[in-house]
C-alpha cells in the first residue's frame, strides 16, 4: 500500500466516523464538532489531491466561518438536548433505508461507468490557484458577479431576521 | 495513487449519512448542519472529477456551492435564531403551525 | 512524486526541525511573559520581577513550574470532552501556524541536503492561506472553553470571542489582499521576495518594503491581528474588570497554562507574518551595498554580551556571579564569530533582521498594553465593521487601480 492511498484511507474514515458521530450525539454542539471533524478530513483530502487552494477555502470559509456561526448560534440559544417522540422515532427506518438505496444507487452507477473514470488516478500534479482565478474571472465572471449579489441579499436578509422588533 | 473511485464512492456514503441525519435529526440546527454535510459530500466529488479530467471548471464549482453555502448559513441561522425566539424551541416538531 | 510526501532523510530533518523550533517557541513564549511583565512595570514606573534570579530572569522557570504543581479541579457539570478538548486545541493550532513561518532563505548544506530554515516546504503555494486556515480554526479554542465550563462568565466571553474573532478575521484578510496583489503570489517566501528591489533597479532599502505603498493595509492588518490574538485594547474575551477572567475562568493550572502559551505563541506567529507582509520579512532595511551594516549583529551582540558578564559579577548568589558571565562570555563569542567568519555572518543577516522585526512588533504589543484602555463591546464592533472593513476594502481597490495604471503606462 502507497503512503497516499494510506492518507487516504485514514481521513475517509475520519470522514465517516465524523458523519456517523453527527448523527449519533444528542448535544448540538457534540454534532457541531463531528461535523468539523469531517470538513478537515475533506480538507486534507483535497490537500491530496493537489487542490490547494480549494483545501484553503474550504478550512476558512466553512471550518473558520460557517461552523464558528453554528457554534455561536448553539451557545447564543443554549440549545439542551435534543428531544425524540415516539413520532420522529419512526422516522429512523425508513430514513437509514432511503440513505442506503441512495448510496448503494450511486455506487452502482459508478460501478458502471466508464472505464476511463475508474482508471484515472489522482496524481496531484494539477496545479491550481491561478487556474482557477483565471477561470473564475474570465470564464465564469457572470456567475461570480451572481454570487456577490447573492451574499449581499443573504447579508440584508440576515440583518432583517435578527433584528429585533422596535416597540 | 488513490483512484477516482474511491473519492466518489466516500462522497457517496457522506451524502447518504447526510440524507439520513436530515431525515433522523430532531434539532433544527443539526438538521442544518446535515444539509452542510451533503454540501461537502458533492463538492469531494467535484474535487475528484475535475482532477480525474484534469480540468478546474468543478474546483471553481467547489467555490461557488461554498459561497452559496456561507450565503445560506447566514440566513438561515437568523431563521432558526427567530424560531427559537418565538416558540422557545428547537425541536422541528414543535415548530409545525406553517407560522411564527 | 507527490509533492507533499517527504523521502525518509526528509522526515528525519522534518522531526529535527520540529523539534528544535518547539524548543525555541516554548523559550520564547516563557521569556516573552518575563518581558511583558518587565516592560508594562517600567511604563507604570515599577520594578516588575525582580527577585526570582538576577532581573527576575529566573521567573518563568517559576512560574512553569507553579503552573504544574497547581491543584487542577475540574468544575461540577462540565461537559468533560469538550471542556478537556478547548485548551489542547487552542495549543496545538498556535503551534501549528508557527511552522508555515519561513524564517530565512538560504540552506544549511548538511550532508548533501538543503536544510531551509522554516518547516513548512518551499513551494507551499498557499501559505498565507494555510495560516488563514489555522488562525481561523482558533477560534473554536476558546468559543468551546467558554461554553463547556457551564458557567455565566466564560460563556458570555466565548460569546464576545467568536464574534469578535469573526468580525476581525474579515479585516484581517482583506488588508493583505492589497500585498497579494502586489506579489502576485500566495508564497510567504515570494511575497517577501518582490519586497526586494528587481535586478538592475537602485536598492532603496527599506523604501522598497511593502510597508509604504500599503500604509493603510498594514494599519488595518496589525489592528485586526491585534484583535484576532485577544490582547489589549481589544481583550474583551477576558476582560478582568467585566467578566472574572473571560473564557478561561473555570481553567487552572496546567489547562490554564496551555491557553496562555497558545495566545503568546499566536502573537509571535502574528508578529512574523506582520513582518512578513509589510516589513520585508528577512531583507535589511539598508541598501545591500551598505556591506558596513553587515557587521550590526556583532556591533550589537558584543557589547551586550559584555555587559552581561560586568552585571553578572554585581550578584552574590551562584547564579549571577556563574551563569551571567558565561551567557555573556557566549554571547560576546558569537559576535566574534559573526566578524571572523564572512560566510556565517552572511548567512546570519536574514533571519537576524527578521527576528529583530518580529521582536519590534512584540514590544508593541507589549507596549499598546501598557497604554491603551479596553475598547466597550459596541465600539469594538463598529470599529471593526464600520472602519477596518471599508478603509480595507478601499485600500484594495486603490492598490489595483494603481497595479492596471502600471501596466497600462508604466514599464516602458
Amino acid at each position: 500500500m502507497t503512503t497516499p492511498l494510506l492518507v487516504f484511507f485514514v481521513l475517509s474514515a475520519l470522514a465517516v466516523i465524523g458523519a456517523v458521530n453527527l448523527i449519533l450525539q444528542k448535544h448540538p454542539i457534540h454534532s457541531a464538532l463531528s461535523l468539523i471533524v469531517v470538513m478537515v478530513a475533506l480538507a486534507g483530502l483535497y490537500l491530496l489531491m493537489g487542490a490547494e487552494f480549494v483545501a484553503a477555502v474550504q478550512i476558512i470559509v466553512y471550518g473558520g466561518a460557517i461552523m464558528v456561526l453554528f457554534v455561536f448560534v448553539i451557545m447564543l440559544l443554549n440549545a439542551g438536548v435534543e428531544e425524540h417522540t415516539s413520532l420522529s422515532k419512526l422516522a429512523g427506518p425508513p430514513g437509514l433505508l432511503l440513505a442506503a438505496a441512495l448510496a448503494a444507487f450511486v455506487a452502482a452507477t459508478i460501478a458502471r461507468s466508464g472505464a476511463s473514470v475508474q482508471a484515472a488516478t489522482q496524481t496531484g500534479a494539477l496545479s491550481s490557484t491561478k487556474g482557477i482565478s483565471e477561470m473564475v474571472f474570465k470564464d465564469f465572471v457572470y456567475p461570480f458577479e451572481l454570487t456577490s449579489f447573492l451574499i449581499l441579499v443573504a447579508i440584508l436578509g440576515a440583518t432583517v431576521l435578527a433584528q429585533r422588533e422596535k416597540s | 495513487m488513490v483512484p477516482t473511485n474511491y473519492y466518489v464512492i466516500l462522497s457517496a456514503i457522506l451524502f447518504g449519512l447526510g440524507v439520513f441525519a436530515f431525515i433522523f435529526k430532531r434539532n433544527v440546527i443539526t438538521i442544518f448542519m446535515s444539509i452542510e454535510l451533503m454540501l461537502n459530500a458533492v463538492n469531494l466529488a467535484f474535487v475528484a472529477f475535475s482532477q480525474a479530467l484534469g480540468k478546474l471548471d468543478g474546483q471553481v464549482f467547489v467555490l461557488f456551492v461554498i459561497v452559496v453555502a456561507a450565503a445560506e448559513a447566514a440566513v438561515g441561522l437568523g431563521i432558526i435564531i427567530l424560531i427559537a425566539r418565538n416558540r422557545q424551541t428547537l425541536n422541528v416538531e414543535r415548530v409545525d403551525l406553517l407560522k411564527l | 512524486m507527490h509533492p507533499f510526501f517527504p523521502t525518509n532523510d526528509e522526515l528525519g530533518i522534518a522531526v529535527a526541525k520540529i523539534a528544535i523550533l518547539l524548543f525555541i517557541v516554548l523559550t520564547v513564549n516563557a521569556y516573552l511573559t518575563w518581558f511583558e511583565r518587565k516592560v508594562v512595570a517600567h511604563i507604570q514606573s515599577r520594578w516588575g520581577p525582580h527577585r526570582v534570579g538576577p532581573h527576575g530572569l529566573l521567573q518563568p522557570l517559576a512560574d512553569g513550574l507553579k503552573f504544574f504543581f497547581k491543584e487542577d479541579p475540574t468544575p461540577a457539570g462540565v461537559d468533560k470532552f469538550v471542556y478537556y478538548l478547548a485548551p489542547l486545541l487552542a495549543l496545538a493550532l498556535a503551534l501549528t501556524s508557527i511552522a508555515i513561518i519561513p524564517f530565512g532563505p538560504d540552506p544549511i548544506r548538511w550532508r548533501g541536503h538543503d536544510i531551509y530554515l522554516g518547516i513548512a516546504p518551499l513551494n507551499l503555494n498557499v501559505g498565507i492561506l494555510a495560516l488563514f486556515a489555522i488562525t481561523a480554526l482558533g477560534v473554536y479554542g476558546v468559543a468551546l472553553a467558554g461554553w463547556s465550563s457551564n458557567s455565566k462568565y466564560p460563556l458570555l466571553g466565548g460569546l464576545r470571542s467568536s464574534a469578535q474573532m469573526v468580525s476581525y478575521e474579515l479585516a484581517l484578510t482583506m488588508s493583505v489582499v492589497g500585498v497579494l496583489l502586489m506579489a502576485g503570489s500566495f508564497n510567504l517566501r515570494d511575497i517577501i521576495n518582490a519586497q526586494a528591489p528587481p535586478v538592475g533597479h537602485p536598492d532603496h532599502g527599506m523604501f522598497g518594503w511593502n510597508l509604504w505603498p500599503q500604509i493603510l493595509g498594514f494599519f488595518c492588518f496589525f489592528i485586526a491581528a491585534v484583535a484576532e490574538t485577544n490582547r489589549v485594547p481589544f481583550d474583551l474575551p477576558e476582560a478582568e474588570s467585566e467578566l472574572v477572567a473571560g473564557f478561561h475562568t473555570e481553567y487552572a493550572s496546567f489547562k490554564f497554562a496551555m491557553f496562555f502559551i497558545a495566545e503568546y505563541t499566536s502573537m509571535i506567529t502574528v508578529s512574523c507574518l506582520c513582518t512578513i507582509m509589510f516589513l520585508g520579512g528577512w531583507l535589511s532595511p539598508f541598501p545591500a551595498s551598505w556591506t558596513i551594516t553587515h557587521y550590526l549583529p556583532s556591533v550589537i551582540l558584543i557589547p551586550f554580551g559584555l555587559w552581561v558578564i560586568m552585571d553578572g559579577f554585581r550578584y552574590e548568589t551562584i547564579f549571577g556571579r556563574l551563569v551571567l558571565p558565561a551567557v555573556g562570555t557566549a554571547i560576546t563569542a558569537f559576535g566574534l564569530i559573526f566578524i571572523v567568519f564572512p560566510h556565517i555572518n552572511e548567512f546570519i543577516q536574514a533571519p537576524f533582521w527578521f527576528l529583530s522585526k518580529v521582536l519590534l512588533f512584540l514590544f508593541v504589543y507589549v507596549w499598546m498594553r501598557g497604554t491603551l484602555p479596553r475598547f466597550r463591546y459596541d465600539q469594538l464592533m463598529a470599529f471593526g465593521w464600520k472602519l477596518l472593513v471599508p478603509v480595507s476594502i478601499v485600500n484594495v481597490i486603490l492598490t489595483s487601480f494603481v497595479i492596471l495604471a502600471k501596466m497600462q503606462w508604466g514599464a516602458k
